[in-house]
């Protein structure tokens, strides 16, 4: 089927919904692929490169009269208007926030795909849109960050003296705030983080974050996504911010709450507290803002000399990366609805990524999509409410079980020896001797075997296999007797012992020379 | 002077195994053990042969009944060590290395089976001034602890060769059993030691009832512990029968008052604890548990529980060899399923090709990866992979973060990480390898079934986990030939 590349009117709109990488791909599907003249200027794909990836070069009509077209902002009213009824269309769409939006493209009689309403399950990781755009998003906050902040962001020691390292704190820890912490890292920054999911604590540490936990009841999340907190939770992250905001000179916010506005994590007089020429980059200005006093693409000053950032087009900033990324996740949207490489466009509802995402189907209302559950999530049994102990608490305890212990094993020792020692008081003197030479042996053997390698257990046991074959002697030494029962029996004694002592030995040989060493 | 010669043979032979078992922890000094423990052995033999002719002829010159002429005893001892070698040495050169933990299991029943005979023997014709209560003990626990080597081992075997099921064995009241079995061998041994032996220590009808009474508690409950020990645990199991057949040497050198008896049976003795101790520690299990016996038995149920938990991804073989060609750091962690579909010789392959490539292929071997400790080892040895790219699982957790590619091949508890995340897990607090910290895992499996422990793996269900599903050598050979 023809697919369809135009050119985004949206102001400010740098990127492409294809590559010339991704168009090849596309081709592979068995698709044909349209793209409107510059559609990729912008992003440095030049027209010529897309011809070489066998797309055709043609002007705005025919590249939205395809019957598939892949854009990246929802289409405006005028673009609406251009679609022919049966069209599919593939682009950003924000169903849950734009009903008229979903009207309109449904009344026209379309067939529509958001591309931001992928199933949050591990299989449409790779089209889900969000994830990508956030990736970028998060790196590019830390350099705008870096571009309007005073100072270097590594710790140096240099001739004209010392310089602390800057300290970054990062609010959500979500792909963006991961991508941030990762970026602030490498530029040398210290960096926090915080979440109200206690569990992705680990993925912040992965990132060479230090993750700062709000000292609360913390939540889990069923659905991948982050929920609103408590009243007892926001008091106590309130005070954690206030307290970051004193000491660092780096913000990032990144919080977000699907379907609502976003919530208002950092007040004016928090913002007050931080020193002259530190910034902030609020990422979710566009939704009313983590930050009081942001302002949607813009960047403000404060009176105490505080920037804060609210540019909502970060991913645009990085436009030939950023139109990589989204080209790759349409796709990956076109491997699944052509399974069979055909070029036929296939909307199979069983599958919960297809129907997840599909917003309309041939002018028939598909929103909202039944529910489905994320994977990634833990069952809720696993969510059992553990006593938190109080550190010192526990070491405490932990000292006192210690000792205990070690009390007990001391007694234990004690009597094992008086019960030793009483043994061998009462017991013929050839009794002791044999029980000397028996003691020494087990404390030589425990020595012996402790440093033993992992990887020569299964010859060390062939070859006590075979020298425990020694048995051998007591038989042999049986072996003369008249007495025929006892002959017989140490015959037979003698007999399975030796075979133990030639296969033990010789195994165990041929084992260890296998084992060689690599070049 | 002869006798002081043949003990000196023997401190020469006893300190050679001493030598030999500390030559084996390491592997540039391992044959140099394997020779020593090879020569102490020759040194025993030397002096226990030249020490059972000389009592013979010294008979003999005195006319005496009880021994039979020297050259018939020399004859009898040779035709023994004929016997042993005719059947030993084809068995050692012939068995697969996939076989071990069978051989060795079979190898501990001889010693088990000797030291029951050698303990019937001493009873009936006591040495020099043996004889005695202390004497009537050390035979009765000589025999018990023979007797359980014996048939825990014949189990062990046929569990480990599949001519048994490996489910564990669950009577009612197992534990109760076990106990009463051993109360019951602890009054035949007393009444065993009062009513044994009559006038000149010569052993009574009753004593033999005794002692054969003693044997057969000894063999049921030997069958009893082992048959209750599930096949997943056997790695524990095969070295705690190791420990036994030790402690049965021991035993016998004390009946017969022989220091290299016993300081040899106490080295394996104690070496035997000491392995299954570790293996324990990888278990995270306790040792005393498994010391008693009737261990792995709360394993067995909680297969129940295994529901499903997501989804999970499939890859086929092109696609793992494309991945494996685009790495730098690749890591396998082999489980028992290598061993069973015998793919070490593919898998030898592909790291090979993969290392001329330039890629750095290592393996990571966990402590319970297969049915005996460094059971891995020996298969990956044998298909001619160098010894020093194989890892032990502490050496290469910390190195999972910086790997591209993880082939799980055959392993599936050693590498849950339910093992760590889920405090309701059977195989909690067991440590693992830690394969999913690394970008991609590719793990081959039969079918999505669960593990020994009857534990589903959530690793499976992981982002960044892939499924090859099929016969672990036929998929390994479709990766070789997709690498060419």
């Amino acid at each position: 089927m023809q697919i369809g590349i135009p050119l985004e009117t949206l102001k400010g709109e740098t990127r492409v919904a294809a590559t010339p990488k991704t168009v090849a791909q596309l081709i592979k599907l068995g698709h044909s692929v349209i793209v409107e003249a510059g559609a990729g200027a912008k992003s440095s794909y030049p027209d010529a490169e897309f011809e070489a990836a066998g797309a055709v070069i043609g002007d705005r009509a025919q590249s939205w009269a395809a019957p598939v077209v892949a854009k990246i902002n929802p289409p405006n009213a005028r673009e609406i208007n251009q679609l022919a009824k049966g069209t599919t269309l593939i682009s950003l769409i924000a169903p849950g926030r734009s009903p008229e939006l979903v009207e309109k493209l449904t009344k026209r009689g379309l067939t529509v795909m958001a591309m931001d309403a992928v199933p949050r399950i591990s299989r449409a990781q790779a089209l889900d849109v969000l994830s990508s755009m956030a990736n970028i998003a998060g790196y590019r906050a830390v350099i705008e960050a870096a571009n309007e902040f005073g100072s270097f962001f590594t710790g140096q020691v240099t001739a004209a003296g010392k310089v602390p390292p800057a300290k970054v704190f990062v609010s959500g820890a979500g792909v963006a705030g991961l991508a941030a912490v990762g970026t602030a890292k490498s530029l040398g920054a210290i960096v926090r983080a915080t979440d109200l999911r206690a569990e992705v604590a680990e993925q912040v540490q992965s990132m060479g974050g230090e993750f700062v936990a709000v000292q609360a009841e913390q939540q889990k999340s069923s659905d991948g996504y982050a929920k609103e907190a408590s009243d007892a939770y926001k008091e106590a992250a309130a005070q954690l911010y206030a307290d970051q905001c004193k000491d660092v000179d780096i913000i990032i916010t990144t919080a977000l709450i699907p379907g609502k506005p976003a919530p208002r994590l950092i007040t004016a007089e928090m913002v007050a507290t931080m020193k002259p020429g530190s910034v902030i980059v609020d990422m979710a200005a566009s939704n009313g803002g983590n930050v009081e006093g942001s302002v949607a693409d813009k960047m403000v000053v404060t009176e105490n000399g505080v920037k804060i950032i609210g540019y909502t087009d970060l991913p645009g900033r990085l436009p030939t990366q950023a139109s990589q990324l989204y080209g790759t996740n349409v796709v990956n949207l076109f491997k699944l609805l052509t399974p069979n490489k055909d070029g036929e466009v296939n909307l199979d509802f069983d599958d919960v990524v297809i129907r997840g995402m599909t917003v309309c189907k041939d002018g028939d209302l598909m929103w909202p999509p039944p529910p489905v559950q994320v994977s990634a999530a833990a069952p809720a049994a696993a969510v059992a409410v553990v006593p938190v102990e109080e550190p010192a608490v526990k070491a405490a305890r932990e000292a006192a079980e210690a000792k205990a212990k070690g009390r007990r094993q001391l007694l234990t020792s004690v009597i094992a020896a008086i019960l030793v020692i009483l043994a061998v008081t009462f017991s013929p003197a050839s009794f002791v001797g044999a029980f000397t030479v028996f003691a020494l042996a087990v404390i030589v053997g425990f020595y012996v075997i402790s440093g033993v390698a992992h990887s020569l257990h299964t010859p060390l046991m062939a070859q006590t296999n075979a020298i425990s074959g020694i048995i051998l002697v007591g038989a042999v030494l049986q072996l003369g007797s008249t007495d025929l029962a006892v002959l017989i029996m140490s015959f037979i004694a003698a007999a399975i012992a030796s075979i133990n002592i030639f296969g033990g030995f010789l195994v165990s040989y041929r084992m260890l020379s296998m084992f060689k060493k690599g070049a | 002077m002869l006798t002081q010669f043949i003990d000196g043979m023997y401190i020469v032979a006893g300190v050679l195994f001493i030598l030999s078992l500390a030559g084996l922890s390491k592997q540039t000094t391992s044959r140099v053990g394997n020779i020593a423990g090879m020569v102490g052995m020759v040194l025993a033999l030397a002096a226990v042969i030249a020490a059972s002719v000389t009592t013979s002829w010294v008979a003999n010159q005195a006319g005496s009944p009880t021994r039979l002429p020297w050259m018939i005893t020399l004859g009898l001892i040779l035709a023994v060590l004929v016997i042993g070698a005719a059947i030993g040495t084809p068995i050692a050169r012939k068995v697969e290395m996939t076989q071990m933990p069978e051989l060795i299991a079979i190898f501990h029943s001889f010693v088990g089976m000797a030291a029951v005979l050698v303990g019937f023997n001493s009873f009936a014709v006591p040495g020099e001034g043996a004889g005695g209560t202390v004497h009537l003990v050390e035979v009765a626990l000589g025999v018990l602890i023979g007797a359980y080597t014996f048939t825990g081992s014949v189990v062990a075997y046929l569990k480990l060769s599949a001519k048994m099921s490996s489910a564990p064995l669950t009577l009612p009241g197992r534990n109760l059993l076990n106990l009463a079995g051993f109360a019951i061998f602890v009054a035949l041994m007393v009444s065993f030691t009062m009513f044994g032996t009559g006038e000149h220590h010569a052993p009574t009808m009753l004593g033999w009832g005794l002692i054969i009474g003693i044997a057969a508690i000894g063999f049921l409950l030997g069958y009893h512990m082992v048959a209750a020990i599930g096949g997943g645990d056997m790695p524990v199991v095969v070295s705690m029968l190791n420990s036994y057949s030790g402690w049965a040497a021991a035993a016998a050198g004390f009946m017969l008052n022989n220091n290299l008896l016993i300081i040899t049976g106490s080295l394996v003795g104690s070496s035997g604890a000491i392995l299954s101790y570790i293996m324990c520690r990888a278990m995270n299990r306790s040792f005393i548990s498994v010391i008693l016996g009737g261990f792995g038995v709360d394993g067995g149920t909680v297969a129940a529980s295994s529901d499903e938990q997501g989804e999970h991804r499939e890859i086929d073989a092109a696609g793992a060899a494309d991945m494996l060609l685009n790495a730098k750091s690749v890591v396998i962690t082999p489980g028992y399923g290598m061993a069973v579909a015998k793919a070490q010789y593919p898998v030898a392959e592909i790291t090979s090709q993969l290392r001329a490539k330039g890629i750095n292929v290592r393996f990571g071997v966990h402590p319970v990866a297969g049915r005996l400790p460094g059971h891995m080892n020996v298969l990956l040895a044998e298909a001619n992979v160098p010894y020093d790219i194989v890892l032990e699982m502490d050496e290469i957790n910390e190195d999972f973060p910086e790997t591209d590619v993880v082939l799980v091949i055959g392993a599936n508890d050693t590498v849950n990480p339910a093992a760590l995340d889920d405090p309701g897990s059977p195989i909690a607090g067991m440590p693992v390898l830690e394969v999913w910290k690394a970008e991609n895992v590719i793990v081959f499996k039969r079918s999505m079934a669960t593990g020994y422990a009857g534990v589903q793996n959530p690793l499976f269900f992981k982002e960044n986990t892939q499924m090859l599903f099929g016969d672990a050598k036929q998929r390994v050979e479709d990766i070789l030939k997709a690498l060419d």
